[in-house]
C-alpha cells in the first residue's frame, strides 16, 4: 500500500484461484475476431484491391475530404455540447429531487431506443424554415435544417444519453463531505466545483465524450434527413460511402470506410491514453 | 478561540435532533462529544462547523455572532470520520488546498504553501510523502494528512468527527496519544465526536456526555466515571449494576430486607440504585446487605465476573470477585456496594 508495485514490462495478469482465465480468453478473443476483426478486415481487403494510386486519389479527393471534414468537424462540436450539458443533466438528476425527476430520468434514454429516422424526420421538420423552431431562427438569419448546424443538432440528440449515462453514476459516488471538507477550506461554490468536483469527473467526461464523439461520426439516419446532403457542404462520410455502394463503386466505398476506421480508432486511441493517465493520476 | 453554544436547537424536518443545547469550551481545551448514536454530538459539532444552522440559538467564537456567518467564513478545520480527502490532488496539494483557494492579499505566495504543507507533515509525522496520492496512503495516514490539511488554515477551533473510528484498535490508540501531542504543542481549541468513551476519558479535558439530543453531564474524566449525575451517565460510562430498592425513612430496602445502606436526603419511595460491579464489599454473613446465587459466572482478565440472582423476583446484578474466590455456581454470595448512587424512579430514563 505504501509503495507503488514495480512494473517491470508487460505480463500476463496471474490468474487467481477461480479457474477458467484460459476459457474465458480465448473465447473472448475469438469472439470480438468474429464480429469485430473479420468484417474490418475484408473491409481493408476490399478497399486494398484498389491499388495505392487509386486509393490516394479517393483519399484525397475534394468530395470525400469535404465529407470527413463534416463528420468529424459536427461530431467533435457535437460531442463537446453534449458534454456541457449531458454533465449538466446529469448534475440536476443525481443532485436535486424534483417531481417528474423519473421521468426526466427516462427521458434521457429515448435517443437510444428511437429509431434513428424518426427522429431526423422530427428534427427536420421542427428545425425546417417552415418548422416551429426553424420559423424563429429565421428573422435572425439563422438556418438550421440542411446546413451542418443541422447535423450538429441531430448529432446531439443521438449523443446526449452517452454522456449522461457515463457520468452520473460517477456523479452519484461523490461524497457530500469532500465538498463540505472543501467549504470549510474557505471554497466557494465555483472553486468547488472547479477544483473538486469536476477533476474527479474528468475521467468520466472524457469517457462520455468518446462514446457520444464516436457515436456522432458513424451516425447515419438521423442525419440524412436534417443535412440536406448537399454534396462539398453538408454531406457526410456514411452517406457517401452509401452513394458510392449505390453506383456500385464498391473500392471506393471501402477506401472511405477504411479511411474513416482509421481515423476513428487514432482518436479513440488518443483518448484511452489519455483516459489511463488520468485513472493512473486520480487513483 | 473560546467557543459558547447558547441554547442552541436543531430541527431536521420538525423532528429534534437538539434540544435547548448550551456549552461553554474554554480556549485551547480539549473536549469530547460522546454519547450513543443518535445521541445528537455529530450535529452538534456541524453546527459548530456552520455545516449545519441552528433551528434556534446561536454559537459564539469569542464575542463573534459565528452563527450570521457562512462556512467559508468561519475558519475552522474540519476532519471527517471517512477523511473527504481529494483523491485526485497530492498529499500536499491537499494540504495547501486551503490557502491556495484564498483571494487577494491573504493568500501565500505559492512557495510560502509549500513550505507550509511540508512543515504540517512533519508535524504529523509523513515526511517525505508529499507527492503521493490519497489512494497511495493507508487509513491511519490519510487521516493525518486530513488533520494537517484542517490545521493548515489555522483554524480559529478544530473539530473532528469520529476521526479515528474508521481504523483499526491498534491504530486508534497510537493516533489518540499523537493527536493530544498535537493538541498539546499546537494549542487549537479542539472538539472531538466519538461514540468510545475509552477514547473520549483518555484523551480529554473535559467530556460532553450526550443522549437523546440533550446534554447529560459535562465534566472531567474523574467527574463524569465517579459522580455520574444520572442513571445515563451512570449506565453510559464504564460498567454498572442497577437494582430496583426502596427508600423509607432514610434506610435503603430491597424487596422486605434493609440493605444496610443509608440514603438520609433521599426522599422515600421507589427508586434505582447503581453501583459498579468492581466497587464492592464482600460479606460473610447476611445482615443488611445484598445476597444472590450465581447464576453465571466467567473470567475477565485478572478478576471474575459473576452475575447474581437476587431474591424472589431473580433480579440479575454483576459484581466481580477475586479470581480465587470460592464461589462457584449454585452458590449464595453476599456483598454492599462500595460507592453507589440512588436515582428516584420516577424522574429515571
Amino acid at each position: 500500500m505504501t509503495t507503488a508495485p514495480a512494473q517491470a514490462g508487460w505480463r500476463f495478469k496471474q490468474p487467481s484461484v477461480i479457474p477458467g482465465f484460459g476459457l474465458t480468453l480465448g473465447f473472448s478473443l475469438a469472439y470480438l475476431t468474429l464480429i469485430i476483426l473479420i468484417p474490418l478486415s475484408g473491409l481493408i481487403w476490399r478497399s486494398a484491391a484498389l491499388g495505392w494510386t487509386d486509393f490516394w486519389a479517393i483519399a484525397v479527393d475534394r468530395r470525400t475530404l469535404n465529407a470527413l471534414e463534416t463528420s468529424f468537424g459536427t461530431a467533435f462540436i457535437a460531442a463537446v455540447v453534449n458534454v456541457v450539458f449531458g454533465t449538466l443533466v446529469a448534475w440536476v438528476l443525481v443532485r436535486y429531487r424534483f417531481p417528474g425527476r423519473r421521468i426526466v430520468d427516462a427521458m434521457v434514454d429515448l435517443p437510444f431506443a428511437l429509431p434513428t429516422a424518426v427522429a431526423g424526420i422530427a428534427l427536420t421538420t421542427l428545425y425546417a424554415p417552415n418548422g416551429w423552431i426553424g420559423k424563429l431562427l429565421m428573422p435572425l438569419g439563422l438556418k438550421v435544417a440542411y446546413t451542418p448546424l443541422g447535423i450538429v443538432i441531430a448529432l446531439i440528440f443521438i449523443g446526449l444519453p452517452f454522456v449522461v449515462r457515463t457520468v452520473q453514476p460517477i456523479m452519484e459516488e461523490i461524497d457530500k463531505e469532500v465538498e463540505e471538507a472543501a467549504a470549510t477550506l474557505g471554497a466557494n461554490r465555483f472553486q468547488i466545483i472547479t477544483r473538486v468536483l469536476f477533476p474527479g469527473l474528468a475521467p468520466a467526461i472524457i469517457t462520455g465524450f468518446s462514446l457520444a464523439f464516436a457515436r456522432g461520426v458513424g451516425e447515419y439516419g438521423s442525419v440524412i434527413f436534417i443535412a440536406g446532403n448537399l454534396p462539398y457542404k453538408s454531406e457526410i462520410a456514411p452517406l457517401l460511402i452509401v452513394i458510392r455502394l449505390e453506383e456500385y463503386n464498391y473500392p471506393a466505398a471501402t477506401a472511405i470506410a477504411a479511411i474513416m476506421l482509421a481515423l476513428s480508432f487514432l482518436m479513440l486511441l488518443v483518448v484511452n491514453l489519455v483516459q489511463t493517465w488520468s485513472r493512473k493520476r486520480y487513483g | 478561540m473560546e467557543v459558547r453554544v447558547a441554547n442552541v436547537r436543531k430541527e431536521f424536518e420538525r423532528f429534534p435532533a437538539l434540544h435547548d443545547v448550551s456549552l461553554d469550551i474554554k480556549s485551547g481545551e480539549l473536549i469530547a462529544l460522546l454519547g450513543p448514536s443518535g445521541s445528537g454530538k455529530t450535529t452538534l459539532l456541524r453546527l459548530i462547523a456552520g455545516l449545519e444552522r441552528p433551528t434556534k440559538g446561536a454559537i459564539f467564537f469569542g464575542d463573534e455572532d459565528a452563527s450570521q456567518k457562512s462556512i467559508q467564513e468561519r475558519n475552522v478545520g474540519f476532519v471527517f470520520q471517512h477523511y473527504a480527502l481529494f483523491r485526485h490532488m497530492t498529499v500536499a496539494d491537499n494540504i495547501g488546498f486551503g490557502l491556495k483557494v484564498r483571494h487577494g492579499p491573504t493568500r501565500p505566495p505559492a512557495v510560502e504553501i509549500r513550505r507550509r504543507a511540508t512543515e504540517l507533515l512533519d508535524l504529523v509525522q509523513l515526511s517525505g510523502l508529499e507527492k503521493r496520492y490519497p489512494a497511495q496512503l493507508s487509513g491511519g495516514q490519510r487521516q493525518r494528512v486530513a488533520l494537517a490539511r484542517a490545521m493548515a488554515i489555522e483554524p480559529k477551533v478544530l473539530l473532528l468527527d469520529e476521526p479515528f473510528g474508521a481504523l483499526d484498535a491498534q491504530v486508534r490508540r497510537e493516533l489518540r496519544r499523537w493527536l493530544r501531542e498535537i493538541h498539546d504543542a499546537t494549542g487549537h481549541t479542539t472538539v472531538f465526536v466519538t461514540h468510545d468513551q475509552e477514547e473520549a476519558l483518555e484523551l480529554a479535558d473535559r467530556v460532553v456526555v450526550m443522549s437523546q439530543g440533550r446534554i447529560e453531564q459535562v465534566g472531567t474524566a474523574d467527574d463524569i466515571y465517579d459522580r455520574p449525575n444520572s442513571p445515563f451517565v451512570y449506565g453510559f460510562i464504564g460498567e454498572s449494576s442497577s437494582l430496583p430498592v426502596k427508600v423509607d425513612n432514610g434506610e435503603i430496602w430491597l424487596a422486605d430486607r434493609p440493605i444496610g445502606l443509608a440514603a438520609p436526603d433521599a426522599p422515600s419511595g421507589e427508586a434505582t440504585l447503581y453501583f459498579r460491579p468492581h466497587d464492592v464489599e464482600l460479606l460473610d454473613g447476611c445482615s443488611g446487605c445484598i445476597a444472590g446465587t450465581v447464576a453465571a459466572s466467567r473470567r475477565v482478565a485478572g478478576t471474575r465476573r459473576v452475575e447474581l440472582e437476587i431474591g424472589g423476583e431473580r433480579q440479575r446484578v454483576e459484581i466481580e470477585l477475586p479470581v480465587d474466590h470460592p464461589a462457584a455456581q449454585k452458590s449464595r454470595v453476599a456483598f454492599r456496594p462500595g460507592r453507589w448512587k440512588l436515582f428516584p424512579t420516577a424522574n429515571s430514563a
